[in-house]
C-alpha cells in the first residue's frame, strides 16, 4: 500500500472559506468534502450529522462516521463531536426523551428493575473512567487482501472519559439467578422491517458481574450525542465497540449463551494462533471477538509530511530538518509501557516519551523530537508500542475474512 | 496545506457545536443520502429491495467483489437480516451489484 496517503487527503471542496459554509448546511445532499483513503475505491464524502462535526461518511443510513484521523492530534479525549459512529439498524429514534426512557433488567433474575436515569444518577455511586471505543473492523480497508465490510481507514476509534454506573453494582441489586451464563444487552434502535432481529450483544456473566463494565450516561462530562448512544451506553473497557450497546435500555439475563446472528454468525475470529487465516483456509474454528491488540499511531504525519513543520529546517543548518513526532498508543487494559520510534522503517528503533498517564484504557500519547538530514530524501517512519502485558506491535499484518483486529506496525514515508 | 484546511474547518466547527449540554431530550434530524445508485442494470429492483433498510455507499465503498461474493451478501440480508427478496430478485439484485462494482 502507499503509506504516504495513509490518513488520505481532503481531495475536493468549494474552496476553503466557502466550502466549509456550504458543508454545514446538510439540506443539500452533494456532499461539499470528500476525501480520499488510502484504498481502492476509498473516496468518502464528508458530512456533519446532528450534535457532531465534520466527519467522514462511511455510511449515511445508518449512520456510520469515521473520525478524521488529525483530530487525535489533540487532546487525548476525543471531542464527543467527533466520536466515531458505527449502527447496524437504520430504525435509530430521531428523538430520546429522558423523561421517558426506562432501563429494564430482567430475565433470569431475582428482582427486575426498571430503571430512569435520574435513578442511576442517584441511587448508585457513580464511577468514572478513561477508555477508547474502537469498532472490530477498524482499519478493515487496510487488509491485503482487501475483505468486504465497512471499509474503514484507521479512525475506527476514539477516547472518552465515561462516568455511569458500574454493570455489576446494577446486577447485584438485579440479583442473578441459579444458573446465570450470560447476560445480553440491546438498546432503543431496531431494524426498518419488524421482522429483522434486533441487535443485542451478550456477555460472560461471570465477567458482567466481575469486571468493570459501566454504562455510562455521560462522555466528557456531558450527555452522550445521540448518535453515540444518549441517553445510556454500555462501556466495556479495552473490548471493542461491538458490545458498547447504544440507547441501551434492556439487560436480559439468560440461562444460556446467545446465538443471534450478532452473537453466533458476526464479529466473530479464527480460533487460531495469532486468530489468523490465510484466504483460502477453511474449516477452523471460530470465538467471538473481545479484547484489543496494542495498536500505536502517528499523529502529525500525513501525505508524505510531519504536518506543521513544513519550516522547521533550521537556517543555520540548512541540511538538517528538526520536526517533533507526535501519536498515541493504546492496549486493551495493561497500560501502554513504551512506544519506540524508527526513522529507517524498523530496523533500529529508539524509545520515545510518554504523555500524561490516564488510565490503562486510555489514548497515551508519545512524542519524540526526529532529526533528519535533508539530503537523504526519503524516510520511513514508524512506531512501536509495547503494553505491560508484555504485547507489542509486529510487522505480521494479520488477516481473517472479517477484517477485524489489525494491529501491525503503522509505517509513515516522508520526504525531507 | 489540503490537510490544514480540513484541521481549520474541523476545529472550527467544534466551537460551534460545544453548546448543547444537559439536554432531556433530543430530537435529531438525519441528512439525506450523499450517496446514490447509479444506473445499471435492474437498478429498480435493486432500488425497490435495498433502500428499505439502507443506503447505496457500500456498494461503492468494497473492493470489488465477485459474483458469489456479492451473492453471499444479498443472502446475507435475507438470512440475518429477514429481508423480504423474492428468489427471482436475488440474480437480478447481483447483476446490478456487478455492474457497479464487480470482479470477473
Amino acid at each position: 500500500m502507499n503509506a504516504q496517503t495513509r490518513r488520505g487527503f481532503l481531495v475536493g471542496a468549494g474552496g476553503a472559506a466557502a466550502g466549509l459554509v456550504a458543508a454545514g448546511t446538510s439540506a443539500n445532499a452533494d456532499p461539499q468534502y470528500w476525501i480520499d483513503l488510502p484504498m481502492a475505491n476509498g473516496r468518502r464524502p464528508l458530512e456533519r450529522f446532528p450534535q457532531k462535526g465534520l466527519m467522514i461518511v462511511q455510511a449515511t443510513r445508518p449512520p456510520i462516521l469515521e473520525t478524521p484521523f488529525v483530530v487525535f492530534d489533540r487532546d487525548e479525549l476525543t471531542p464527543n463531536e467527533y466520536h466515531y459512529v458505527r449502527w447496524h439498524l437504520a430504525g435509530i429514534p430521531t428523538t430520546v426523551d429522558v423523561n421517558a426512557f426506562r432501563l429494564k433488567v430482567g430475565g433470569l433474575v431475582n428482582k427486575p428493575l426498571t430503571l430512569t436515569v435520574d435513578q442511576l444518577r442517584r441511587d448508585f455511586s457513580p464511577v468514572e473512567l478513561v477508555a477508547v471505543s474502537q469498532c472490530a473492523g477498524n482499519s478493515r480497508g487496510l487488509f491485503n487482501p482487501r475483505v468486504a465490510g465497512g471499509e474503514w481507514a484507521n479512525g475506527g476509534m476514539s477516547n472518552a472519559r465515561w462516568r455511569g454506573v458500574a454493570l455489576k453494582e446494577i446486577l447485584a441489586r438485579a440479583g442473578l439467578g441459579a444458573g446465570a451464563k450470560q447476560v445480553a444487552f440491546s438498546g432503543l434502535d431496531r431494524g426498518v422491517l419488524p421482522a429483522t432481529p434486533q441487535f443485542r450483544k451478550a456477555l460472560d456473566a461471570d465477567f458482567a458481574t466481575g469486571g468493570n463494565a459501566m454504562i455510562a450516561y455521560e462522555m466528557n462530562g456531558r450527555p452522550l450525542p445521540l448518535l453515540n448512544g444518549f441517553p445510556l451506553r454500555l462501556v466495556v473497557p479495552g473490548w471493542y465497540g461491538t458490545y458498547w450497546v447504544k440507547m441501551l435500555d434492556t439487560i436480559d439475563v439468560l440461562d444460556h449463551v446467545e446465538d443471534n446472528f450478532w452473537m453466533a454468525t458476526a464479529y466473530r475470529i479464527p480460533d487460531t494462533p495469532g486468530n489468523t487465516v490465510t484466504p483460502d483456509q477453511t474449516g477452523y474454528k471460530t470465538i467471538p471477538i473481545s479484547k484489543f491488540r496494542v495498536r500505536s499511531f502517528m499523529t502529525n504525519v500525513d501525505g508524505g509530511r510531519v504536518l506543521g513543520a513544513e519550516n522547521a529546517a533550521d537556517p543555520r543548518y540548512p541540511l538538517r530538518f528538526r520536526a517533533e513526532i507526535r501519536g498515541i498508543a493504546f492496549d486493551a487494559g495493561s497500560g501502554i509501557k513504551k512506544v519506540e520510534f524508527s526513522e529507517d522503517g524498523g530496523k533500529t528503533w529508539r524509545e520515545t516519551t510518554l504523555g500524561r498517564d490516564l488510565g490503562p484504557y486510555s489514548f497515551r500519547k508519545w512524542h519524540t523530537v526526529w532529526d533528519a538530514r535533508v539530503g537523504n530524501g526519503s524516510y520511513t517512519l514508524a512506531c512501536k508500542a509495547t503494553a505491560n502485558s508484555g504485547d507489542t506491535q509486529t510487522d505480521v499484518p494479520v488477516w481473517n475474512p472479517a477484517g477485524y483486529l489489525k494491529n501491525d506496525i503503522e509505517k509513515y514515508k516522508v520526504n525531507v | 496545506m489540503r490537510a490544514a484546511v480540513l484541521a481549520a474547518a474541523l476545529f472550527c466547527a467544534l466551537g460551534v457545536l460545544a453548546v448543547a449540554q444537559g439536554q432531556q431530550k433530543i430530537t435529531v434530524t438525519f441528512p439525506p443520502p450523499l450517496v446514490q445508485f447509479k444506473n445499471g442494470p435492474n437498478l429498480g429492483v435493486a432500488q425497490a429491495n435495498c433502500l428499505v433498510c439502507h443506503g447505496a455507499d457500500y456498494i461503492y465503498t468494497q473492493p470489488p467483489l465477485t459474483r458469489a461474493q456479492w451473492t453471499a451478501e444479498v443472502n446475507k440480508m435475507r438470512a440475518a437480516y429477514k429481508a423480504q427478496i423474492a428468489d427471482d430478485d436475488v440474480p437480478k439484485i447481483v447483476d446490478y451489484l456487478l455492474s457497479q462494482n464487480g470482479k470477473p
